[in-house]
């Protein structure tokens, strides 16, 4: 089996800590560089790829491209100045993409 | 909608047995979708289990990160991280749920075998808030992974519901109806030509009875 790495996308603030992990840091400053540096990652033996919330949120439609397939996995994570709730709210539109219905959260009231 | 079918025997029943095979397969996909239900809305309250105390750990390291920037010149960050002590070896597999392929990871920090010996720089010349955001990353590590495996398969599994979901309703809605109205127009035909000859052959009988007399 092929040995997969890690990648992070983000702004160099935020990410720059994953680099003393052995993870793969991707420093991009704009959304232009993030869909850039997400192909590229994508292309080579990346598995998993995080992506901080700022800029996966401009880059959303290239994101969704990789949904549909086992890997790499995209995943978007909070930057230094905290998540704005964006991945809750993806996993929000997936429940309710699959139920047809917002089962989940609505009872908790978008807690 | 009509399916234009010759109202025969023969058609009638080939319609039967394409009736009964879609039944059997809407009762199938049914519960296929029923069991992709359960593991979807499991997989679902994992991910923001997962979800939550990632953000929450993520934010604490990012934190710590940018008052270590502040404490020491982006210089010597970079200098501290240049060289990684620890390496992440990372294994995908593929998995099965409900015929769904969805991935699995293994995973191990590499290098290091003493955990609290994980930065890769001397403590002279860095920050502790460094040092603390370092290991809290390290802390959020194995939630991250983990994370990206769960949310992967919800979306994977998501989709899949959504498919089943659209052929149990076409099935349920279009297919099985269509199917039932065919037969039920071809026994009505072939009814109604039976009694066309059972009147026929009273008919003659009739007629024949007529003569003979």
């Amino acid at each position: 089996m092929r040995m997969h790495k890690i990648a992070v996308i983000g702004d160099e603030d935020s990410i720059l800590g994953f680099r003393a992990l052995g993870v793969s840091v991707f420093p991009v400053r704009n959304g232009k560089e993030a869909e850039e540096a997400l192909r590229r990652a994508a292309r080579r033996d990346y598995a998993v790829i995080y992506i901080t919330e700022t800029y996966a949120s401009e880059i959303i439609d290239v994101i969704t491209e990789y949904s549909q397939e086992p890997l790499p996995v995209v995943l978007t994570i909070p930057d230094n100045r905290g998540g704005q709730g964006a991945a809750m709210e993806k996993i929000r539109r997936t429940v309710e993409k699959a139920l047809g219905a917002d089962i989940l959260f609505g009872r908790e009231g978008n807690a | 909608m009509e399916i234009r079918v010759s109202p025969t025997r023969m058609h009638l029943l080939e319609l039967k047995k394409r009736h009964a095979m879609a039944v059997r397969g809407h009762k199938l996909l049914k519960d296929k979708l029923d069991e992709l239900m359960k593991q979807f809305l499991e997989m679902v309250k994992r991910d923001r289990e997962l979800r939550e105390e990632v953000d929450e750990k993520l934010g604490e390291a990012f934190r710590g990160f940018l008052i270590a920037r502040g404490a020491m010149s982006s210089n010597s960050v970079d200098a501290a991280l240049m060289y990684p002590k620890e390496q992440i070896s990372l294994k995908a597999s593929r998995r099965h749920i409900m015929n769904v392929e969805v991935p699995e990871f293994e995973w191990s920090f590499e290098g290091q075998e003493d955990r609290t010996n994980i930065y890769p720089y001397g403590f002279a010349y860095t920050s502790s808030e460094l040092d603390t955001a370092i290991r809290l990353l390290s802390e959020a590590m194995p939630s991250l992974v983990e994370l990206a495996e769960v949310e992967k398969s919800v979306e994977l599994l998501a989709g899949e519901i959504e498919r089943t979901r659209r052929r149990v309703n076409a099935l349920e809605h279009v297919v099985i109806p269509q199917l039932e109205r065919s037969i039920k127009y071809i026994t009505m035909k072939l009814d109604e030509a039976e009694r066309a000859n059972i009147t026929r052959l009273m008919k003659v009988k009739e007629i024949v009875g007529e003569r003979s007399v």
